[in-house]
């Protein structure tokens, strides 16, 4: 089978990867053990295998592999600095905001790049970013409050 | 009563795990050697196969496995996930010489790759002798009907001659008399679809063999310990040669109380000697997972004057699918936990539930409570509105209360006689007049629709219960040891799905040890590691696993204490435990650290302190919910907008209020689901039409109504510091609140679920019909 060399970074983590050229990203990364990239239905519909690609949201699913060369993903094992969480990711624990927690990775990085264009939303802003992650445990009512409740902390950081 | 770990909000036990995205669900492992294993799904609903040849496909480079009903053994089995002796039919087998409905098992393949193995489905070659299909449930019992599940050693099928997979009459009082007694009889017929679990991760199964050749099953499972008592007897070999093990669960709604890959996947692993793993796609889960049970449900109430309920009579046809798992069981929770929410003398219950060519139905949420809640509180509403009474008056005047006994439950238990249900604990009164002030009812009761403008409001509200365990049969136990740092290793059977069960758990135990939370660490859902539990299903581990714990925690900290008075020289009576220490209750305070006691116990007494309790519940407590729904119909388009949903539940005691509330959100959304939106669709020959999310539609964060949710809490006798129960109650009363709002708003009766906008438009269309027939008739 045809192979190929990808060079991404990944979690800032230069990383060289031996591919087939139809490989999914999803995949791919599942394969290189970036595990909190979810497979939920593999057509783009459910958002469990969000990653952030150059800084957006994106479904790893929808995408080859060979077209993230060159680019910067961000997985959910790369946004705590260590054992310090994310504000996203702490409070996603405070309020409640995880049941199951296999949508989770996804939410928290669709949340995050809200968050890092938009780092004062309102209710609906961060309904809108999250409408493209499935839950089927919460309601939605805690993660959309988590959300909220770390663009609050990010502004008294700011402050 | 005083607690500091009970009744707190705090932070999942499994959850840094899970928002660091850390390796933790089934599909999270590499093994090597493992291969990937598929299904051959039958593209027909009923079909005999005449001939099979999987000699190309077992030819293909990669190809390590091919199974056909040729190659495994047959024996006949219910995948539902059930206490032995099952009551569901033994009506399924591992691979057979027939199908019986689109999607299912033809043959299996295990190969290197996904696409290897998919491209060895395509080399099978099946021969069908195509049998005429049922897929109408009303059909199937008909004389001369298509016979679904000939096969002469199938077991514990009612009638298969007419497809009557379970058939249920069990009545108290004389509804005949009652329907006499009363001043008004209504009758009315509701209709519910076909919804889906649509947990966000499928189900997933990876078996290997162990260095001692043991099969080892890890599996997105509710029933570990069923799924080994289950696959050990498919595949003929010793329960001590199977070990399950159930790590993070991706949610499983009932949908996971199946053995649906264990067995498959196993079979494959024990033929190929190599790792096997074996995933549904998002298409797969749709059609060849579970489903809730179709119903067609006919309701009779009889009333007096004042209200008072007298006589209930609902008769049930429900289909099961091509399979009986869970057949009489649901449909049996359709009666028992339905009808005695009123206080009437004479109730019946009647049901057939029936074998068609279509998806399989399971365990699902509510478990058969949503299709009777949506037809017992549509019909009660509309009871009210005649008799002119506030629907929030009428379920205080005739809804059960503290004191009451049920005694239709002790006719319908889990497929036979069941137990009494005494309530010990109601809230319910309580759930109404906070959940009616919550949504201003009385306010927005008495508001006229605005006139000039297409969108109509109104709002609507029922009420609902449901149980906490199956009483005299889900049972559990727990298993606790002292470490050195006077932290303890819990080891529980229940399966944590993602509801929150392990922090619950733990919580109990660092209550009755007086200890933090961070000193519990606990392992659940490994048949070789931890000790056994039914599984999680019937709401039943905060009740019924939490009865195990306290147990097995208190005669702990009865050898902690023991220790403890030693070590301070005074005596058990003298000594209380909390914060991690033990301490004398006198003015002279004497105290030791629970790590203390634990070095003392290891190191000096060489005694390891540990202890185990087994518990199960003679009753089954209801929880009780109380769903208020403010819609807002556009009378143009049909469209209906729900806006807000309060719900008010009582769950006993919340162990973790905060997980509660997400229980109960979680059940209003799948339950939003089930009244507007989800049904699984087939075609005319039993294909499923819409098996993906595109066109099978679940509420998103931007579709959501604003949620209320209010605990009102008792303290439930039964349950561990007074727990009930919470997770499946809060989506009974969602579907008929949301129908009795859209009444309340428009003035339309719409009884068949989901409610889309075309049945909502057809009905206001209709209703015009018949009033400009009216007032024809008037003007003549």
């Amino acid at each position: 089978m045809k192979r190929m060399l990808l060079s991404v970074m990944v979690n800032g983590v230069a990383r060289q990867w031996t591919i087939a050229p139809g490989d999914l990203l999803l995949d791919v990364l599942r394969r290189e053990g970036c595990f909190g990239v979810k497979r939920g239905c593999e057509t783009g519909e459910c958002g469990a295998c969000t990653v952030l690609l150059n800084g957006r949201a994106v479904n790893s699913c929808l995408l080859f592999a060979a077209q993230a060369e060159g680019c910067d993903i961000l997985t959910i094992e790369g946004l705590a600095r260590g054992e310090e969480l994310h504000p996203l990711q702490e409070a996603f624990l405070d309020h409640g905001a995880v049941q199951c927690g296999f949508c989770s990775p996804g939410m928290i990085l669709a949340a995050k790049a809200l968050l890092d264009r938009q780092p004062d939303p309102t209710e609906e802003q961060v309904r809108e970013a999250l409408a493209g992650n499935y839950c089927r445990c919460t309601g939605y009512r805690k993660p959309v409050e988590a959300v909220l409740a770390a663009a609050r902390r990010g502004r008294e950081v700011r402050r | 009563m005083k607690t500091s770990v009970v009744g707190r909000n705090l932070r999942k036990v499994d959850g840094v795990k899970l928002v660091t995205g850390a390796p933790a669900f089934t599909d999270d492992i590499h093994l090597p050697g493992m291969l990937i294993g598929k299904i051959l799904p039958s593209p027909h609903a009923h079909a005999r196969i005449l001939r099979i040849d999987a000699g190309k496909a077992k030819a293909l480079p990669g190809v390590h496995a091919v199974l056909t009903y040729e190659d495994v053994p047959r024996v006949p089995h219910t995948t539902a996930g059930q206490a032995w002796p099952e009551p569901s039919p033994y009506d399924t087998y591992l691979l057979d010489s027939k199908v019986r409905f689109v999607g299912d098992r033809v043959a299996a393949v295990a190969a290197e790759s996904r696409a290897i193995a998919e491209h060895a489905l395509r080399l099978i070659q099946v021969e069908y002798e195509l049998l005429p299909p049922v897929l109408d449930m009303e059909q199937a019992m008909a004389d001369g009907a298509p016979v679904i599940h000939d096969e002469p050693d199938s077991r514990n099928i009612y009638d298969p001659k007419h497809n009557v997979a379970a058939h249920i009459l069990r009545e108290i009082g004389n509804v005949d008399e009652g329907f006499r007694e009363a001043d008004f009889v209504f009758e009315r017929e509701y209709r519910t679809q076909r919804q889906q679990h649509a947990m966000m991760e499928p189900h997933v199964t990876i078996c290997w063999l162990d260095a001692d050749g043991r099969l080892v099953i890890r599996s997105s499972t509710q029933v570990p310990y069923h799924c080994r008592r289950q696959v050990a007897m498919i595949l003929g070999i010793p329960v001590a040669r199977v070990h399950v093990i159930k790590p993070r669960i991706g949610g499983g709604f009932g949908g996971k109380q199946e053995m649906l890959l264990e067995d498959i996947c196993g079979a494959l692993a024990l033929a190929a000697r190599r790792p096997v793993k074996m995933e549904y796609t998002r298409e797969e889960e749709f059609h060849m997972a579970r489903c809730r049970h179709p119903q067609i449900l006919r309701l009779k109430m009889g009333v007096k004057r004042d209200g008072a309920v007298v006589a209930t009579h609902l008769k049930v046809l429900a289909t099961t699918g091509a399979y009986g798992s869970h057949a009489s069981t649901v449909q049996g929770n359709t009666g028992s936990k339905v009808l005695p929410l009123y206080r009437a003398p004479h109730l019946r219950f009647e049901c057939d539930v029936v074998y068609t060519n279509t998806p399989v139905a399971g365990a699902f949420r509510g478990y058969g409570c949503p299709q009777g809640f949506f037809a017992q509180e549509s019909l009660v509403d509309e009871i009210a509105q005649k008799l002119g009474i506030d629907p929030v008056d009428f379920h205080r005047k005739n809804a059960i209360r503290q004191g009451d006994v049920d005694k239709l439950s002790a006719q319908l238990g889990e497929g036979k006689e069941g137990l009494p249900r005494v309530i010990r604990s109601c809230g319910l009164p309580e759930c109404l007049t906070r959940g009616a002030a919550a949504i201003e009812w009385d306010r927005k009761r008495h508001t006229l629709p605005d006139r000039a403008s297409a969108i109509k409001r109104g709002v609507g509200m029922a009420c609902a219960m449901q149980g906490s365990g199956i009483a005299g049969i889900d049972w559990a136990s727990a298993f606790l040891k002292m470490n050195e740092d006077g932290s303890f290793c819990l080891q529980v059977g229940a399966s944590d799905v993602g509801a929150g069960a392990d922090t619950v758990l733990a919580q109990i135990a660092a209550e009755t040890l007086g200890v933090t939370l961070d000193k519990i660490v606990i392992t659940s859902g490994d048949t070789d590691f931890t000790p056994f539990d039914t599984g999680a299903y019937a709401s039943s581990t905060t009740i019924i696993t939490g009865g195990a714990v306290k147990k097995a925690a208190e005669k702990v900290r009865a050898q902690v204490l023991g220790l403890a008075a030693k070590m301070l020289e005074t005596t058990v009576e003298n000594l209380a435990c909390g914060s991690n220490e033990l301490f004398s209750k006198g003015p002279a305070r004497k105290a030791v650290s629970i790590a203390d006691v634990a070095m003392q116990a290891l190191y000096r007494e060489k005694l390891q302190i540990m202890d185990a309790a087994s518990h199960f519940n003679t009753d089954s407590p209801p929880p009780f919910a109380a769903t208020f729904a403010e819609v807002a119909v556009d009378i143009q388009t049909g469209k209906v907008r729900v806006e807000q949903l309060v719900t008010a539940v009582d769950p006993g005691t919340a162990i973790n209020p905060m997980q509660a509330e997400g229980q109960v959100e979680g059940a209003v959304t799948q339950g939003l689901g089930f009244a507007l939106t989800e049904e699984v669709l087939l075609d005319g020959k039993g294909r499923p039409v819409n098996p993906n999310f595109l066109d099978y539609k679940i509420f998103s964060a931007k579709d959501m109504p604003r949620l209320t949710t209010i605990l009102a809490e008792t303290e439930e006798p039964l349950g561990p510091y007074g727990a009930k129960s919470v997770s499946e109650v809060p989506i009974n009363a969602v579907a008929p609140a949301i129908a009795n709002a859209i009444f309340h708003a428009v003035g339309i009766r719409i009884r068949k679920l989901p409610i889309r906008p075309e049945d909502v438009l057809r009905a206001l269309y209709e209703r015009r019909q018949e009033q400009r027939e009216e007032e024809m008739l008037v003007t003549k």
